[in-house]
């Protein structure tokens, strides 16, 4: 990995600035896998209430350290170049972007698997939680089986190597 | 000194985000901490930190109640995450 860059903001981000960013510079470049994480209006594990605002909070230090973790371990696996990783924090309100993970390599395999990766693991093991406010009051989202499951594929997959 | 963290549902429960704590010579693992905690505010926080589902992180790692602290430490107490 050439270069990783984690930062964890309350402000928004804007993506094609960082992606250009992140491109600067570089002719090796064949690939850019991007993905964005936003706020659902409706939440089908919360009711049929409308969420009115999001509150994410950290824990400053290891969500860091987390997310590079996660970074370095993805750069075992496949031949990165650049690695950017942004999530934000604080209030959010429905189709705010919360999440933006940035993966540049030379082939789009090793971008698509590795943003698919960090996004995996990002949602399982960083330290982040969310509680969401609706017409009902504010709730602690639960965290999610199926997203346990989403990271298991990686260890089958690893063993097919 | 040691100092405790507490995040997100488990901070609201105990409303409290962390404290600096001196530790008794025989507390020397996550899981004497907890009965230390709980002897210096109350058993309502046994039912809050004894769940399965409260994970621990010791110096910022992962970790778990058996693993060992010292003088020094940063140890946390939170829920499964839920970000992305």
């Amino acid at each position: 990995m050439r270069s990783l860059k984690v930062s964890i903001q309350s402000e928004d981000f804007n993506i094609e600035e960082e992606c250009l960013a992140l491109r600067k510079g570089h002719k090796d470049i064949g690939a850019l896998a991007t993905f964005t994480g936003l706020v659902r209006e409706l939440d089908s594990e919360i009711g049929d209430a409308k969420v009115s605002a999001l509150f994410l909070e950290h824990y400053p230090g290891m969500t860091e350290k987390s997310l590079e973790e996660i970074a370095a371990s993805a750069d075992q696996r496949w031949p990165l170049l650049d690695v950017l990783i942004i999530h934000r924090i604080g209030e959010l309100k429905a189709a705010d972007q919360i999440v933006f993970v940035a993966v540049s390599s030379q082939h789009r395999e090793a971008a698509f698997a590795a943003c698919n990766y960090i996004m995996d693991f990002l949602k399982t093991s960083a330290p982040f939680w969310k509680k969401s406010r609706t017409a009902d009051g504010e709730h602690w989202v639960e965290a999610k089986q199926s997203d346990v499951k989403a990271t298991e594929k990686w260890a089958e997959d690893q063993q097919k190597r | 000194m040691v100092s405790v963290h507490y995040f997100a549902s488990i901070r609201e429960k105990l409303a409290l985000s962390a404290e600096q704590l001196e530790l008794p010579l025989h507390v020397t693992t996550v899981s004497a901490l907890v009965d230390y905690l709980v002897e210096r505010h109350g058993a309502a926080w046994a039912e809050v930190l004894s769940k399965a589902s409260v994970l621990v992180a010791v110096n910022q790692s992962v970790a778990n109640y058996s693993a060992e602290i010292k003088d020094g430490d940063e140890i946390a107490f939170f829920p499964p995450v839920t970000g992305g």
